[in-house]
């Protein structure tokens, strides 16, 4: 199988953000690649391999669009063990969701992969559109917020589990299709090529990490830089425009009760919520 | 501006509409006013005083087998109008066919606006029906601030946006937690169907949906949420904070960690990638309260942490805090809570 997989480079979630008159001060933030592409780029990996450590086959192609330096973060990508990447590159102000589907569907149409894979959702932007949006462009079948993924031996379709508010969801989608993936998907048996593994094969409960050797691999594999003009959109603008930013309103920390008497009584007579 | 059309995607359960549904048509009305057709601002027909028609530039859309019905007449007790795609083909919700149907509804009513809540269906088709219509889109919106302006969460909740649409017409889905729940109107509105014409699921199929089995309240509705994290350990240790969480009538809820764990499913998970919860009362037990947790709980009116670790960061926005382990707290709140239960009545 060929597969699209998208990285992202986000500012680590766990520094504090510089906020100052309705902008974002991101100068001095680290970047990191968004977790859920993470998982995208193993599920890719788990969708290639025969077996656990096992001989890989077909290709995974990783796809970002960004400044020239989001190239660190696909180098972790390729560390991990994907093939080559294409960066896009784009000033973030002119990305919104839309901006981003229409050059992963140009992108698409170049590489013509048997799945896009892309993590549900950014944990910056948290907008969790992207996969939708290209799906809808493309006239691609979706299946969002995977849970687990099974691709059919003839690899013409997949069985994709989705966790709904309504319970689990399985959906069957021809490929190729836009598939996005959720927390589980890196759980031990979430993912199996019905090509390549049989039913019992299973994973590590987590994403890999680079290895030493895949680090030094990572070095010489391609990634093609590649402009928008070129991929044939000659004017990008972004539908979504950001005016400015707030704080969220503080919550002041409360109160310590010594016993459990005392917050059943507080929550009673005091907040009168029980 | 011109006085534009707002359509509403209204889920169903049962044959009524889905409680979360009431928040988007809430947001729906506050961006039709902003549109300067709705109530407050009227200029075609529906301004006035205890008019009839109090809603006439939101138009709700229902998709599904046998929506037609009861189900759509229970939406239009909220909105003027009711556009019912009503077909045997479209009992699973499927992005692939729901999408061109919202798209189909919006061209159709020269709609300027489509918005639906932030559910799990609602997030997998709204943004598929925007590429479909050309339009921007701004997820879990929680304010209209004008007719394309809208705010939302970002970074986890840790920043506020303030974001404009640029696109003739506007999709939103919306934080159901920010947004009040839609009266009933006066006089019901009418229920028209719509031509559902050719389905094209692309091949895609729902086997199966296994449904999470609960008397309880649902996660976004529930007026108390106990919720349990890393500290619990092991998932038969939530069988206690079940028993608190049915005591109290509430929904029960889980950190990431503790999802990721395996101790609960996922579908449990309060937070930035899970659900957004803003109950009256959230118990926090042995939650440590990591950055993306608080993104889905911040807004409940009061909150309660239980942590034997004094200095774990879930104290910092706890309302009312407790430094002691879940086992001996929580057997002990449950006794308190009967009691009080007894002597109240």
């Amino acid at each position: 199988m060929k597969l699209l997989v998208t990285c992202k480079r986000v500012p680590n979630p766990e520094q504090k953000l510089k906020l100052a008159g309705g902008k974002m001060d991101l100068a001095a933030a680290s970047w990191q690649m968004n977790t859920f592409d993470e998982y995208a780029v193993e599920t890719a990996l788990r969708l290639s391999e025969k077996g656990k450590g096992g001989e890989r086959s077909g290709e995974i192609v990783v796809v970002s669009i960004g400044p020239k330096e989001a190239s660190q973060q696909m180098r972790g990508a390729l560390a991990m063990g994907a093939d080559r990447g294409v960066l896009v590159i784009a000033e973030d102000a002119a990305l919104d969701a839309d901006a981003i589907a229409r050059v992963l569907g140009k992108v698409v149409e170049r590489e013509k992969p048997d799945a896009v894979i892309l993590g549900k959702q950014t944990v910056d932007g948290d907008s969790n559109q992207v996969g939708q949006i290209l799906a809808g462009l493309l006239g691609w079948p979706q299946a969002t917020f995977a849970a687990s993924i099974h691709v059919a031996a003839d690899q013409k379709s997949a069985v994709v589990s989705r966790e709904v508010d309504a319970g689990v969801e399985e959906k069957r989608v021809r490929l190729p299709a836009v598939l996005t993936v959720d927390l589980r998907i890196i759980s031990k048996k979430a993912v199996r090529n019905e090509g390549l593994v049989a039913a019992d094969a299973e994973w590590d409960e987590t994403q890999r990490y680079a290895s030493l050797k895949g680090i030094m691999a990572a070095k010489k594999k391609e990634i093609k830089e590649v402009t928008t003009a070129e991929l044939g959109l000659t004017t990008l603008v972004p539908l979504m425009k950001v005016l400015g930013y707030d704080a969220p309103p503080s919550r002041k920390a409360g109160v310590r009760v010594g016993s459990v008497e005392e917050l059943v009584a507080k929550l009673h007579n005091e907040a009168k919520v029980i | 501006m011109a006085a534009g059309t707002v359509v509403v995607f209204c889920e169903i359960s049962g044959a009524a509409i889905r409680s979360s549904s009431l928040n988007a048509i809430a947001a729906a009305q506050a961006l039709a006013a902003r549109q300067g057709q709705g109530p407050g601002q009227g200029q075609g027909p529906g301004q006035g005083q205890g008019d009839a028609q109090p809603h006439a530039a939101v138009v709700a859309v229902v998709i599904g087998s046998g929506v037609g019905g009861a189900a759509a007449r229970d939406v239009a007790r909220y909105v003027g109008r009711v556009i019912a795609y009503d077909d045997p083909r479209l009992g699973s919700p499927l992005a692939e066919t729901y999408a061109p149907l919202l798209a189909a509804a919006v061209k159709a009513v020269g709609g300027t606006a489509l918005l639906g809540t932030a559910t799990s269906t609602g997030k997998d088709v709204l943004p598929r029906a925007a590429a479909l219509l050309g339009a921007g889109m701004a997820s879990d919106i929680i304010r209209v601030d004008g007719p394309n302006r809208f705010r939302r969460p970002a970074y986890a909740g840790n920043v506020l946006e303030d974001v404009e649409l640029a696109s003739a017409i506007v999709v939103a889905s919306v934080r159901q937690t920010a947004f009040p729940q839609a009266a009933a109107a006066a006089t019901a509105g009418v229920v028209e169907p719509g031509t559902v014409g050719s389905v094209e699921t692309l091949g895609s199929e729902i086997l199966s949906l296994q449904a999470t089995k609960s008397a309880r309240p649902e996660l976004g509705e529930a007026k108390v949420v106990v919720s349990g994290g890393r500290g619990m350990r092991a998932g038969e240790n939530f069988k206690i904070l079940e028993e608190l969480t049915d005591l109290m009538g509430g929904a029960l809820g889980a950190s990431r960690a503790a999802c990721d764990a395996g101790m609960v499913p996922n579908d449990l998970q309060v937070g930035q990638t899970g659900k957004v919860v803003a109950p009256q009362l959230y118990i926090a037990v042995a939650i440590s309260g990591a950055i993306q947790h608080l993104a889905g709980m911040k807004g409940s009116k009061v909150i309660v942490a239980i942590n034997k670790d004094g200095d774990a960061p879930i104290f910092q926005v706890a309302d009312y805090g407790l430094v002691t382990t879940w086992e001996t707290a929580i057997p002990a709140l449950i006794a308190e809570v009967k009691k009080l239960k007894a002597t109240s009545g």
